[in-house]
């Protein structure tokens, strides 16, 4: 059994106070807190590794690029990719998204193809498509999202028709819907589509494997899995990677360089050009770790309990005056739990609860067209994590009271 | 450490609760500006109807926001109906001065300028009630919410009396 209450002992920030109470963190799926064990291995790599990568020949650059080279083995491992070099390192998983548009995208799309996506993405996953399809002419088609926050997917092969691209979440961050992943790769091969996933939401929560899922293209960001900011991927089969036409230029990305012109590196360097964020690399690497230690299914396993119990003590206290939206099944849906208090707008819910400590994200969250169907303007959403526990969602739950009272009308 | 009894005004609650001039005007001979948040989808509406004497005979406020974004938007309404769209700038720089202390700093969008019509600068404006949203300045991420009405008058009054 793993002893939670040792985990949430691991987060230095977690033991911090605000407004004079102690700190109640309900928004992971923004980005979570760090463990002790990454921040010191980041301090550790600046005091005693630090040099730029692929470049020196001297001990510490060694080091250093032994260090990334190791991180990217670990990535590849975490999430079952078939090859190493398969694993491109990018600012976060909005990059890669904008990575795989522009470079696949741009050499693939035109007049008469279409990219598929829903309309439960993030931001993220809607206007790098938005922006190539104004260029290209490309058809951008959306799967619909059914009242009780699941694709709907009684169309799809009609939407798959002629279409290059299938681009899904494998876990919505407003619902904290599940989509069926594998069954959509299997669909969208059918229509001789790729599928890329956006798993920002996924990776750090359930244990992934992107061949189980069929993927051929997957992005993740690494602040959501315990790791630090400035770091995150793109997966690819290494033949798609292969073919693919280089995304930023500059340094490290090449192999030839002349007043004629230049030649691209191997995968995965050819679409990493300039010095990369090692220390992030390294701390993202303890962030893996961390989670394997826990092992990723001890880490799903609390967060549907976790899950469960906050659905049903938020019912409980509050009754009719708390919608929570997305599925009603603890087990199938993430620790993401976006709701709606009585009249009162998200972000004053968010004001209250920021005073009783309660850290939790009001808005749209970067998902307008989802909320626009679900019909609400903004909601509040509560996300947990590893060192959530069930004082925390008491904590939510008692501090929801106070809304009442300042805005009952 | 401000609390929540200094942006929670009883005087902005009201306002929240029974929201004045809610509704929408006819246009044309109307104006309609909208103004939005991106941060959090605050969404606002105001119609403006100036006459030929540069006089706002009335106004409409529509959308959807929180209780600041909101209360703002009908204090608002209720100090610029029947004044003219000369006052109702005054009365926009100075409720901007008001909110600039911190807005300044989040967003270098006309702070300079916002404070030369500060109250200190006009001191024939009187904000009246909207003093009462003064607190907001302690909470800096909801300034914006105070300001998108005002920000969208000013469109509206762009449009309907150009400069």
């Amino acid at each position: 059994m793993t002893d939670w209450a040792a985990v949430k002992k691991d987060f230095p920030l977690l033991r911090r106070q605000v407004h004079g109470t102690p700190i109640v963190y309900l928004d992971s799926s923004n980005t979570s807190q760090k463990p002790q064990s990454v921040i010191d291995a980041m301090s550790a790599y600046y005091e005693t590794v630090n040099a730029n990568v692929h470049r020196g020949s001297y001990e510490i650059a060694v080091k250093a690029t032994e260090a990334l080279e190791q991180v990217r083995a670990k990535v590849a491992r975490f999430i079952n990719a078939p090859a190493t070099n398969e694993v491109v390192f990018t600012k976060n998983a909005t990059e890669a998204m904008n990575l795989l548009a522009r470079s696949w995208g741009g050499a693939n799309l035109g007049p008469g193809d279409a990219v598929v996506i829903s309309e439960m993405e993030h931001h993220a996953n809607i206007v790098p498509w938005h922006m190539l399809a104004a260029e290209k002419g490309f058809e951008l088609r959306w799967i619909s999202v059914t009242a009780d926050g699941h694709l709907d997917l009684s169309d799809l092969d009609q939407l798959l028709d002629g279409a290059k691209l299938l681009s899904i979440t494998a876990m919505s961050n407003v619902l904290g819907t599940l989509n069926p992943v594998p069954r959509l790769a299997e669909a969208a091969h059918r229509h001789d589509a790729l599928i890329a996933v956006d798993a920002s939401q996924y990776v750090p929560h359930i244990a992934t494997d992107v061949q189980a899922m069929g993927a051929d293209f997957m992005v993740f960001t690494g602040h959501k899995m315990l790791g630090p900011m400035g770091i995150g991927g793109l997966w690819a089969h290494a033949e798609i990677l292969e073919s693919m036409p280089p995304f930023l230029g500059g340094g490290e990305m090449i192999l030839q360089v002349t007043k004629e012109g230049f030649t691209t590196n191997e995968i995965p360097w050819k679409f990493e050009a300039g010095t990369p964020m090692v220390a992030e690399a390294v701390g993202l690497g303890a962030a893996i770790d961390y989670l394997e230690n826990l092992g990723m299914d001890e880490v799903r396993r609390h967060e549907v309990e976790l899950t469960g119990y906050a659905m049903r003590s938020l019912t409980e206290r509050h009754g009719d005056k708390i919608t929570i939206h997305g599925p009603s099944e603890p087990a199938e849906r993430g620790g993401v739990l976006s709701f709606v208090y009585d009249d009162v707008h998200p972000h004053d819910v968010a004001q209250v609860l920021d005073q009783a400590g309660v850290c939790v994200r009001a808005g749209h969250h970067c998902a307008k067209p989802l909320l626009r169907t679900l019909g609400v303007p903004a909601t509040s959403r509560a996300s947990l994590y590893v060192y959530n526990d069930e004082s925390d969602i008491d904590c939510l739950a008692e501090s929801l009271d106070s809304a009442s009272d300042i805005f009952s009308l | 450490m401000p609390g929540l009894e200094d942006l929670y005004r009883e005087i902005i609650l009201d306002h929240y609760r029974s929201p004045r001039n809610r509704g929408e005007l006819d246009t044309p001979p109307a104006v309609r500006a909208e103004g939005f948040n991106p941060l959090c989808g605050d969404e606002i509406v105001v119609y403006i109807d100036v006459d030929d004497n540069s006089i706002i005979n009335d106004v409409a406020i529509g959308g959807q926001g929180c209780s600041i974004s909101q209360s703002s938007a009908s204090m608002m309404s209720a100090a610029i109906k029947g004044k003219t769209v000369s006052e109702a700038r005054k009365l926009i720089g100075a409720f901007k001065g008001l909110m600039s202390i911190h807005e300044g700093e989040l967003d270098g969008d006309a702070a300079e300028s916002d404070r030369d019509h500060g109250p200190e600068a006009d001191p024939d404006i009187r904000l009246g009630d909207l003093e009462a949203l003064k607190g907001v300045v302690k909470f800096p991420v909801r300034i914006k919410c105070a300001t998108l009405s005002w920000n969208t008058l000013a469109q509206a009054l762009g449009e309907a009396s150009p400069v």
